[in-house]
């Protein structure tokens, strides 16, 4: 399968396969008007199968978000068609507007206009707690 | 509004500041007349979105004894939060009248919400089954006018563990003394948070859980006993079969050693039976009147004023 290459913009590399569309839609791309392409479960001698997207265009990237949802992904900044910066994303000390506390006692459940913060309170377990009420996040269906 | 100070949780002060607001608080028992004028004009706004006696009067009557005035209402019903106003319109609505706000609300982390909005002092006087600071400071007013000291003892947390805010303040506070043994006494389905004991853990304090006050009370130099609160639960059928769990009575404390102190932050049910009142060893009383002295400390620091 062949796909251009990027001209200006970035390529999100290493993206645990079947975590692309969560993250095309975590960033927003869909509104671009941008030339966007996902690749799903491409060839990697790294992890076996991996996720890409090739977005050509300038996009203002949460990089935090990108650490907290997967931190093998790579990102590849891209000018004039040449690999200008190469960044490793890794869990962000803090997460802004990215989860939601889901504790019913939180006044994150009531407030409105406040920001869902989240501090990393264990790297090695992955733990995130709000920065309101402490609670511990959890995925949930 | 970055040089403002607030007391959201108890790790806001360093513990230097702690010792400094307790050497005030004991002026303040030596001299109290020295004070009585300190906060002349100036106005506490008290705002409790949830019913609160102790916390609302001891906050009241320590800003009396300064010389200050207090405005503010006791019950969400009277305030504009039952119209849908947010915490965020309520505070910066009373900042233009008060220079320090205590603040009591059943959702946790809104006295935090409050502090990003107000120019003025916020003060968390309890964030549902968070945070309790000032009730810490009471406390440690309290060990230290009893004990002389707040390093090398045995201390006891008995009753409801996992939403006794007043435990996990105190215990925060507490993992920055030395020497501090802790005795988590409680029934498994209130056992300290997961996260309280990753703290106790990071810190490398020494603690144990226990199941049976008995187990726990011979080698404790301070029991402290915590009510367990109906409103805490979702479930009516479960505070039922739990509240009566851990009761002290005269019996209970044979074994206990003659110098340790019984607290409790107040109000009690049942979990201290009445007759325990007139034992040299409770103190729950005196740490009642603890915490006006220490609240007089807190309002004089966080205004600035001394």
């Amino acid at each position: 399968m062949n796909i251009d290459g990027v001209r200006n913009g970035i390529v999100l590399d290493h993206i645990q396969a079947g975590k692309g569309m969560q993250i095309y839609s975590l960033l927003g791309l869909e509104k671009l008007d941008c030339t966007v392409a996902i690749i799903q479960n491409a060839v990697s001698t790294k992890y076996g199968r991996k996720d890409i997207i090739k977005v050509d265009g300038k996009l203002d990237l949460n990089l935090d978000m990108l650490g907290y949802i997967d931190q093998n992904i790579t990102v590849d900044f891209i000018e004039d068609c040449k690999l200008i910066k190469k960044v490793h994303v890794d869990l962000p000390e803090t997460l802004k507007n990215v989860i939601s506390c889901h504790n019913p006692r939180c006044i994150t459940s009531i407030e409105q206009g406040v920001e869902q913060e989240f501090y990393l309170a264990d790297r090695e377990k992955k733990i995130y707690r709000c920065r309101y009420c402490d609670t511990e996040y959890r995925e949930i269906d | 509004m970055s040089d403002i100070r607030n007391l959201i949780n108890i790790t806001d002060l360093s513990v230097s500041e702690i010792d400094a607001l307790i050497r005030t608080a004991d002026d303040i028992i030596e001299h109290p007349d020295d004070y009585r004028e300190a906060c002349r004009y100036k106005k506490l706004a008290t705002l409790f979105f949830e019913p609160s006696t102790r916390t609302r009067l001891s906050f009241t009557a320590a800003m009396m004894d300064l010389g200050g005035n207090v405005l503010g209402f006791e019950n969400a019903l009277n305030s504009s939060s039952t119209k849908g106003e947010s915490v965020a319109d309520t505070v910066r609505m009373v900042g233009c009248y008060a220079d320090i706000i205590a603040m009591r609300h059943p959702k946790e982390g809104a006295p935090f919400v409050a502090a990003q909005k107000t120019t003025v002092p916020i003060i968390n006087a309890g964030d549902g089954g968070h945070f309790h600071p000032t009730q810490t400071l009471t406390d440690l007013l309290t060990i230290h006018r009893k004990r002389g000291s707040l390093d090398n003892f045995t201390i006891g947390f008995c009753g409801d563990l996992m939403f006794g805010r007043t435990v996990h303040s105190l215990i925060e506070a507490l993992l920055r003394y030395e020497n501090i043994t802790f005795y988590l006494i409680s029934p498994r389905e209130l056992r300290l948070p997961e996260y309280m004991k990753e703290k106790l853990n990071a810190a490398g304090a020494n603690w144990k859980e226990f199941e049976k006050l008995e187990d726990a009370i011979p080698e404790l130099d301070v029991l402290y006993m915590t009510r367990v609160q109906k409103e805490r639960f979702f479930n009516e059928e479960d505070y039922i079969r739990l509240r009566d769990t851990y009761i002290l009575d005269r019996a209970k404390l044979v074994p206990a050693k003659k110098d340790m102190i019984i607290m409790h932050p107040l109000p009690r049910v049942n979990e201290i039976s009445v007759d325990v009142d007139d034992d040299p060893r409770a103190s729950y009383f005196y740490q009642a009147l603890c915490g006006k002295y220490i609240r007089m400390a807190l309002i004089l620091f966080l205004l600035g004023i001394h």
